[in-house]
């Protein structure tokens, strides 16, 4: 593993899918908080080809993962503490998505309520296929966004 | 205990189900019984779109328990136009009433209104999405003509793709012990993946043709659906096909004299008025049961037991 500055305590969320860094950076929210972030793009892996890293100092348990498996389900997650890694594991797929991603489905009643919290469900965890609570419908592969 | 509502065909289990097919059988041979169930009780009904026949219906059931009805035929007559939400509505109208029913065009609504509402909500249709107490209605109807939801070969025949009542049925069938499927359908309007997905899964038997008579001989059930011109890419592919998924007498002629016929209505031409007469067109007698089970419907949400007033 590159080392970009050791971290006492957080999180190193490593096999990432090259490419995938920055949409998992918005989505666990780190452009809004003050923590040490660092961001390695392309990083070479004997399994992968090139992956991304992603290193967060900030306390454990402070950052809500349940929509890493969303994104990428073969992400694994370092917990660190005192410098150390405590933990490593895989991610799991959540159960409920709330206002992670939004239905585009015109028909559905988040499209003209706007103050709805988009909810999805998951539907089939071996397909990995996340439906839309209120009107079923099925989430599309994850594009960047 | 908290309050139930009805979005969804899926929302109570099977047994739940039983105990409500039973009740209304016992609604349809004791109807006195029933007369004053809901006296000093008021349903709403709400309807942001038309829909006749689904209001008549629940509004019927209510006034045969004894109740009270009120609300709004369409969206164009409610506060909808003036942009409240759903969920507003929903909170009013719990002030006003002991059970809502609600009818909208956009999916989900009904989820929403349950959630913001403190009375049980019925799911009178939301968009393309759910129409449960037609599906508890079809059900009903197939268990009184058969005797049983077990052991039959259902045809659903018409529009797969884009009829929600269909796959709610076959959602709500799959439920039941050896339940067989046939799909008779144009290529066009195939069931969708999701269906033939979950049949795989549960490794439930089903087959797809193109035309119905080919498969109407081995049919213990025959569900027909509207096949609208629009659905189709071309004109040519609709004058082609639409005369596969029409039901005459003549097609019936090689039927089983035990298979019944049922259509969620309205119909246009799709069963030719020249079947009415036969003792298996099972469409008129459905809609007779879908009041039954929408005052066993009312009964059980409103937490009214007969048997103890
Ligand atoms: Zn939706």
């Amino acid at each position: 593993m590159l080392n970009v500055g050791k971290i006492e305590e957080g999180y190193v969320l490593d096999h990432i899918q090259a490419g995938r860094a920055m949409l998992i950076y918005h989505h666990l929210g780190l452009d809004k908080v003050d923590w040490t972030v660092a961001i390695i793009k392309n990083a070479r892996s004997n399994a992968m080809g090139r992956k991304d890293i992603l290193k967060v100092e900030c306390p454990v348990d402070s950052l809500n993962l349940d929509v890493l498996a969303f994104i990428d389900p073969n992400i694994t997650v370092n917990v660190i503490r005192g410098g150390e890694i405590m933990e490593k594991k895989k991610v799991e797929l959540p159960k409920e998505l709330v206002n992670v991603i939004r239905c585009t489905n015109p028909r559905c009643i988040t499209s003209v309520e706007t103050s709805l919290p988009h909810i999805f469900y998951l539907a089939d965890p071996n397909r990995r296929i996340y439906r839309c609570k209120y009107c079923d419908e099925k989430y599309q592969e994850i594009s960047d966004r | 205990m908290k309050k139930r509502d009805l979005l969804t065909p899926l929302d109570f289990s099977k047994e739940e189900l039983d105990e409500l097919f039973d009740r209304a059988d016992d609604i349809r041979q004791h109807p006195e019984k029933y007369a004053h169930a809901c006296e000093g009780k008021k349903m709403a009904t709400c309807f942001f779109e038309p829909s006749t026949r689904t209001r008549l219906s629940h509004e019927t059931a209510m006034l045969n328990l004894g109740g009270k009805v009120m609300g709004f035929p369409s969206g164009s007559v409610s506060s909808a136009t003036k942009g409240e939400t759903v969920a507003d509505t929903a909170r009013v109208i719990s002030c006003f009433a002991d059970i809502m029913v609600i009818r909208h065009p956009k999916e989900g609504a009904a989820a929403v209104a349950a959630h913001y509402a403190s009375i049980p909500v019925i799911n009178a249709g939301d968009g393309g999405h759910q129409h449960p107490t037609q599906t508890l209605t079809d059900l009903l109807t197939i268990r009184s003509l058969r005797g049983s939801l077990d052991n039959f070969t259902i045809g659903l025949c018409g529009d797969l793709k884009f009829g929600r009542t269909v796959h709610s049925l076959i959602n709500a069938l799959v439920r039941y012990e050896n339940v067989r499927f046939v799909f008779i359908s144009p290529e066009e309007l195939k069931v969708p993946d999701y269906i033939t997905d979950m049949l795989n899964d549960k490794g439930i038997p089903y087959e797809e043709c193109i035309r119905l008579e080919d498969v109407i001989p081995k049919l213990d059930i025959l569900y027909m659906t509207r096949v609208q011109k629009e659905r189709f890419f071309n004109e040519e592919d609709y004058v082609r096909l639409k005369d596969f998924y029409v039901l005459n007498k003549a097609k019936l002629k090689r039927a089983k004299p035990d298979m019944y016929i049922l259509h969620p209505l309205p119909r246009v031409n799709e069963i030719a008025a020249d079947v009415d007469d036969d003792p298996r067109a099972a469409y008129f007698k459905q809609v007779q049961y879908g009041v039954y089970v929408r005052e066993a419907l009312i009964l059980k949400l409103l937490n009214i037991d007969v048997d103890k007033l």
